[in-house]
Formats: C-alpha cells, sequence, structure tokens
C-alpha cells in the first residue's frame, strides 16, 4: 500500500488549503490524509448534514494551517481537529434560522466533546465507515456518489475531481451541492446498513471504487485517483476485515496497477499483457495485491472480484506469457462466468482458451458471442488474433479492421493500425 | 367518499418569487386548508419537498432497484399512496421494497415539507 507517498496532488497550488503554508507545516498533509474523512464523518453523524461537516473540517484545517506553525503540531492532532471542527460547526448552526431540526443538530454536537475534556485524551469513535456507505446510498447518482467518495472520504478538492471526471469545475461544484442537498432533504441516514441489507449496499460501495480506479487507470495522466481509489479499498478492507470481496477488490486493484509502468507503450497505444516488460511490474504492488487475495480466499466466499484477482495473480506469478498457466485461467474464467454471466466475460474466457487449447478451439466460442457482442471492438480484436495466429492473414485484417471502425480510444486505435500494418505489409507511417 | 386532490406544477416557482409575494401566496394556502378543516373535509394534505428529493424503488427482472429521482414513466399513472413516519430514507425504501405494488409499478419516495412556525 503506498500510505506514506506525497500526495503532490494536494499540495499543488491553486487548492484550497494554501499550499504553501502547508509544505512550510511539518506533519500536516499527514493528519490531514489519515484524519479528514474521520472528522467529516464524525460532524455528519451527529448532524445528518454533509454540507454542513464538509465546511467545517475545512475550517478546522485551514485553522490548523495558522496555529500549528506558530503554536506547534497538538499531541492528539485528531483530537484537536475534530473539536475546532465541532466548535466550527456550532458557530455556522448559529447563523442558521432556529429550527427543531437546528436545535437537535446543536445538542448532538455538545454532546460529542463536553467542555472540560482533555483534547489530548480524546477518544475519537470511527464513524468512516458510516459515511462510505452514505456517500454510496443507492438514491444517489452514480456521478453523485462518485463525486461525494471522493470529497469527503478521500479529501479531494472540487477543482481535482472535475479535472479527473473532465468536466468543468462549476459543475463539479453544482454535482456535489445537489447530492449533498439530496442527502439532508430527503433524509438519507448516515449510518452502517444492517446485515440484511449489507451485501447489496457494499456491492455499491466496490462498484464505486472499481469505477474511481478504472477512470485513473484507463488515462495516464489521472493515475492518482487509481492511487485514491487503492487507498480508499485498502481503508474499507481496515474497516469490515471480515467481507472476502472488499480483499477481492482490494487485490484486484493493486495486481492490475502493478502494470501501471508498462501498459502504455511509449507511443501510447496499449501494450498487450504478453508484450509488457514485466520486470517492471511493481513488485511491492504485487505482493500486497497476493497476500489481500491470500485474506480474501481464506474467508471461503469467493465473488467476482476475488475470481478477477485470482486471474490477474496467475498472470502476475508468470515470467512470460508461454510460461502462464492458461489452464487455470480458463478454469477461473469459467468460476467468474458462473457468478456474472456477461458476455465480456465469456470473451475473456475465449480469448485464454484460444491460448490453452490453440485458436481453432476458441474461435466457435466467438461466434457464440456474435449476437451480444457484434459492436465490441474487443470481439473483433480477439478474433483478428486467433486468424493471425491461424496463418489467415485476409480474415485477420477484416476482422482487424472491423475492431479499429468500433474502438473507442486513441490508444486502442493506435494499436489495431499497427496489427494491420503489420499484416498488410504496408509501412506504419502511411497508416 | 374520499377524493385525492393531486396538485402538478412547475417547481420553484414560490422560491423565484420576491419575500412578500411569497407570504402572500403561502396565506392563500393556509386559508384555503383552513377552510376545508372547518368545513370538515380535509382529512390530511401535506407538501412535498421537489423532485430533487425524490428517490425512485422498482424491481427489474426480478431485482428491487433503488435509484435517484422522481419517476418518470408516461403511461403509468398515480394509483395511491402511503404516508409513513419513520426515521430515515433507508426505512422509507424498506417499506418501499414490500409494497405489492413494486412488482409491476414504481413507487416513488419524497419526503413531506416541514413548515416551521
Amino acid at each position: 500500500m503506498p500510505r506514506g507517498r506525497v500526495r503532490h496532488d494536494r499540495t499543488a497550488p491553486g487548492h484550497g488549503l494554501r499550499a504553501l503554508t502547508r509544505q512550510r507545516t511539518p506533519g500536516f498533509d499527514e493528519v490531514f490524509r489519515q484524519e479528514w474523512a474521520r472528522a467529516v464523518a464524525i460532524i455528519a453523524r451527529a448532524t445528518g448534514d454533509l454540507g454542513l461537516a464538509e465546511d467545517a473540517v475545512q475550517d478546522a484545517f485551514a485553522i490548523a494551517l495558522t496555529r500549528w506553525p506558530r503554536d506547534g503540531t497538538p499531541q492528539n492532532p485528531a483530537g484537536w481537529i475534530v473539536t475546532v471542527a465541532r466548535n466550527r460547526a456550532l458557530d455556522l448552526l448559529r447563523r442558521a434560522r432556529v429550527q427543531t431540526r437546528v436545535l437537535e443538530q446543536r445538542a448532538r454536537l455538545d454532546a460529542l466533546v463536553a467542555d472540560d475534556d482533555e483534547v489530548d485524551e480524546m477518544v475519537i469513535p470511527d464513524e468512516r465507515l458510516a459515511l462510505i456507505f452514505t456517500c454510496c446510498h443507492p438514491a444517489l447518482s452514480l456521478d453523485a456518489q462518485v463525486a461525494l467518495t471522493l470529497r469527503l472520504v478521500g479529501g479531494l478538492e472540487t477543482p481535482e475531481i472535475a479535472r479527473a471526471f473532465i468536466v468543468p469545475e462549476a459543475t463539479m461544484a453544482q454535482r456535489l451541492v445537489r447530492a449533498k442537498r439530496k442527502v439532508r432533504d430527503a433524509g438519507i441516514p448516515i449510518r452502517t446498513p444492517d446485515a440484511d441489507e449489507l451485501p447489496e449496499r457494499l456491492n455499491a460501495v466496490l462498484a464505486v471504487l472499481y469505477l474511481i480506479f478504472n477512470q485513473g487507470y484507463s488515462t495516464p495522466a489521472r493515475a492518482d485517483l487509481a492511487d485514491e481509489a487503492i487507498q480508499l479499498t485498502a481503508l474499507l478492507a481496515d474497516l469490515l476485515p471480515a467481507q472476502a470481496e472488499v480483499l477481492g477488490l482490494q487485490a484486484l486493484l493493486l495486481l492490475q496497477h502493478s502494470r501501471r509502468a508498462t501498459r502504455i507503450g511509449l507511443d501510447g497505444r496499449l501494450m498487450l499483457l504478453e508484450e509488457q516488460d514485466r520486470s517492471a511490474w511493481d513488485r511491492h504492488a504485487i505482493a500486497t495485491g497476493l497476500d489481500a487475495l491470500g485474506r480474501a480466499a481464506a474467508l471461503d466466499a469467493s465473488g467476482p472480484y476475488q475470481l478477477q484477482a485470482a486471474i490477474a495473480a496467475v498472470h502476475a506469478r508468470a515470467s512470460g506469457s508461454a510460461e502462464t498457466d492458461w489452464r487455470a485461467i480458463v478454469a477461473l474464467y469459467g468460476m467468474l462466468h458462473a457468478v456474472l454471466p456477461s458476455p465480456v466475460v465469456g470473451l475473456n474466457r475465449a480469448a485464454a482458451v484460444s491460448l490453452a487449447d490453440g485458436p481453432q478451439a476458441a474461435l466457435p466460442l466467438l461466434a457464440a458471442l456474435e449476437a451480444d457482442l457484434g459492436d465490441y471492438h474487443l470481439l473483433h480484436s480477439a478474433r483478428g488474433d486467433m486468424l493471425r495466429r491461424l496463418g489467415r492473414d485476409q480474415d485477420a485484417l477484416v476482422a482487424y479492421r472491423r475492431a479499429l471502425e468500433l474502438a473507442p480510444s486513441d490508444g486502442e486505435r493506435r494499436f489495431l493500425e499497427r496489427r494491420i500494418s503489420a499484416l498488410s505489409g504496408e509501412p506504419d507511417e502511411l497508416i | 367518499m374520499h377524493y385525492m386532490l393531486l396538485i402538478y406544477a412547475a417547481e420553484g416557482g414560490l422560491g423565484d418569487m420576491p419575500p412578500e409575494a411569497q407570504e402572500a401566496e403561502m396565506a392563500k394556502w393556509r386559508g384555503y386548508s383552513e377552510e376545508m378543516r372547518t368545513a370538515g373535509v380535509m382529512v390530511a394534505g401535506d407538501a412535498l419537498q421537489p423532485t430533487a428529493t425524490a428517490t425512485s424503488v422498482r424491481m427489474t427482472d426480478g431485482q428491487m432497484l433503488v435509484t435517484d429521482g422522481p419517476f418518470a414513466e408516461t403511461k403509468e399513472a398515480l394509483g395511491g399512496y402511503y404516508l409513513l413516519n419513520v426515521d430515515s430514507l433507508d426505512d422509507a425504501i424498506a417499506w418501499a421494497k414490500k409494497c405489492p405494488g413494486v412488482g409491476y409499478g414504481t413507487i416513488e419516495l419524497r419526503p413531506v415539507m416541514v413548515f416551521e412556525p
């Protein structure tokens, strides 16, 4: 886990809490990373208001930036932040119109810290799990769930989130405001679901984390998001250590992330697994991923994320494509297809079959997927690969050209153009 | 006989008015409610929070689906209502999931507006 890494993104100029002061405040970033979500969760639980919690905690950290360099970092920074945030929340509520709701919020905030409490001895309860479940509540749109999770749990600033999702800053700010307002006005509770709702609600959380990861993974310039997703998943695994799928997702993200340096070639095209320089794979991420996978497997409750991680682990353990245990991968894709019967899983299984038993065995599997995936570029690209390996160059060219028409990204188009030029004997530059 | 009056209107109309006009409009509604109460015809009545607070629960392919937003199909029509007193949206969703209507329709959940004196 890259827990100790420096967060360049949060200290970049122009971001909420003044960058220069941050850099001159020893330990601040560490405290921010560890305590932001915890403080937001506590104030949010007490008030039921995410917007109020966010503002109060943001202000508390801003106050820390002026006080800590002068007075020294407090012994119990977490208790300090929560106490100051609570006082800020009370100030903000004093400006609000007095309603029954506001009186209740004040009473709960008052109960949070007694005035004679020693900040240094305060034990901060951990409400982060409740905060995560609320941010990923199904009554919020998926876009809103992702944005809220990154802002309130991850502590990312609104402009960073806007850039990562390529939307104007105002749009992202509006999305966050609306989401926080919906939580407050619709009465979405800030709580951890009961055991009977947990599996379904946990799936929603995992889907949000995976989406955040993929947003970072698919675009190298936004790799920070992949790191963020890995950190958030590790946090969730700490909070729910007996949930196999959380560990499964953690393993999957780490194992995929271990290949980040080799996925994209110098020319910007996607590198196939077989072409990647495995010596450049991140060994630490692999070891951490395999460890999480081992703990997931020990819980004896396999699910889609754990099975995908197990497939990634077979690749991570092999020194090359030829040394890969393709039969194990075929078997794992079969198990995955049983719990996640999607045509894309079927396509991956077919690709594995072609490597385990030869292209001839896999082509009929592709034909069976044509009805569902006829417009999916990877089906045609896989067919092209199989036909090429069988020496049927003309048929392979037809398949690659179809894939090129359907490919959604430049990286993938460049990859297919290379394949086509290699088969048709045309030099690259003319394509 | 019981009859339900369903009030449809463009959203945000009231909020966009200047305070005096808003107050005058509210007074009209209070007067109307009072008149019906005095006449002994009003069983219950509430204002709902805007559709931005709405959540929908329905069954799709045997799966219970909870989504953000109001009910939007036009060929299905409002067929009834329940007014619940529960602690949170999660409790309301749990009740909505048990509603027989969720098997063939959509249950829209909207919080009732609370007017402070």
